[in-house]
């Protein structure tokens, strides 16, 4: 792979990633509104969301089990998502070229987000 | 107010934010934040938040179009990620352990500085550098296309550079905002990285720094998707017209509106920091 062939696929994740992300969020936030729409918005002090709402994995059940807030928050893991999976194609392509130092680099990265989303 | 008419001025709050971000510049998230705890009240926490999920959003799709034009350089945009994402993980530590009107105070400074930057000229950079030892070894130097072909250009000043990285980082994860300035200004100022190499690497750079900070906040709470839906689509809408727009419009005059705008809400955030009242 060459540099041309890797930016433009990462053109293209970056780009398709946004939209889907975007796709779900929309259509958990009609869900949302057809829901709570008319309920008063208390977000003017703030409490934290519910615990299942502060997990990937809480997140996906939240999401599957058709609840608004969880579709909504699964959308906007897949936007958190892009840019990480970004980060692994670079690492992918350091590779092709034999550039170790910039996989090591790109894996430090990838650490630092992964313990980020995951809190180990 | 219910949750539907709330939505919708959120909504269009951030279509108008991410529209004068794009034509400007300066992103949306700097206007994200004031607007939904000046205007509309809402905890500084959820705000920041929702910003940094639409800093994403805008950065990731504009990094997409700029990546086809092949100014953005990989190498440096991916070590000095190094730096900017870990010091977004301990902004995004701080964010919990600040007062609020601390983080409106440190806001309400780096919305000024934002406005200060995008008004003042950028530098030319001569392009007769020597090669610096540190950056060779690092593989940072590169070529970007100019009218008259394709111009090399040498990087300097990489441990500063860095340490700015750091700072830029560490904002982005306080206070949910691109911090692009800070970046741009590390790159041209002290890496002596061309500007439309620094501008298109700083974008693609604020997505990671972003999701580094955004990982800690959706652990702890701070991404309420109700109010994050409207500001994320929002704002992903705006910049999309905004880049459009872009094309047609003379910006110069929009720009200088805009930082005036900019700085009021600074003075405000700050005002509203000192009474206590946010």
């Amino acid at each position: 792979m060459d540099d041309r062939r890797i930016e433009k696929a990462i053109s293209i994740l970056l780009r398709g990633g946004v939209l889907f992300s975007a796709m779900v969020v929309l259509c958990g936030g009609i869900l949302y509104l057809a829901q709570f729409g008319n309920r008063v918005p208390d977000n003017h002090v703030f409490h934290g969301e519910p615990t299942e709402l502060r997990s990937v994995s809480g997140t996906i059940r939240a999401a599957l089990s058709g609840r608004a807030g969880g579709i909504i928050q699964l959308g906007l893991l897949l936007l958190i998502l892009t840019p990480i999976i970004r980060v692994v194609i670079s690492v992918v392509a350091f590779a092709a070229e034999h550039d170790y130092m910039y996989v090591t680099f790109t894996l430090m990265v990838l650490a630092v987000l992964l313990y980020s989303l995951t809190g180990a | 107010m219910d949750t539907t008419a709330f939505t919708f001025v959120v909504f269009f709050g951030s279509l108008v934010a991410g529209f004068l971000g794009a034509l400007t510049g300066l992103g949306g998230g700097v206007v994200i934040v004031p607007l939904l705890t000046l205007a509309l009240g809402v905890d500084i926490r959820y705000a920041v938040g929702a910003s940094l999920v639409s800093v994403i959003a805008t950065s990731s799709g504009a990094a997409a179009a700029y990546l086809r034009e092949g100014f953005s350089n990989i190498r440096i945009g991916m070590f000095l990620e190094l730096a900017t994402t870990l010091g977004a993980l301990l902004g995004a530590h701080l964010a919990s352990h600040l007062p609020t009107r601390v983080i409106a105070a440190i806001f309400g400074i780096a919305l000024l500085f934002s406005a200060y930057f995008s008004a003042r000229e950028h530098p030319k950079i001569s392009s007769d550098q020597t090669p610096d030892p540190l950056a060779q070894k690092l593989k940072l130097d590169g070529r970007y296309p100019t009218p008259e072909g394709m111009q090399e250009y040498h990087v300097r000043g990489v441990p500063l550079g860095f340490s700015l990285m750091f700072g830029a980082g560490t904002l982005s994860g306080l206070l949910g905002i691109g911090s692009g300035a800070v970046k741009v200004l590390a790159m041209d100022r002290a890496m002596c990285i061309p500007f439309k190499v620094s501008t298109t690497t700083s974008n693609f750079m604020i997505g990671v720094t972003a999701a580094a900070s955004a990982g800690v906040y959706l652990r702890r709470g701070y991404i309420d998707p109700g109010l994050a839906m409207p500001v994320m689509l929002g704002v992903l809408c705006g910049s999309m017209l905004g880049a459009a727009a872009l094309i047609r419009l003379r910006t110069h005059v929009l720009r200088i509106l805009f930082s005036l705008v900019i700085v009021a809400l600074a003075i405000e955030m700050i005002l509203n920091a000192i009474k206590g009242r946010i």
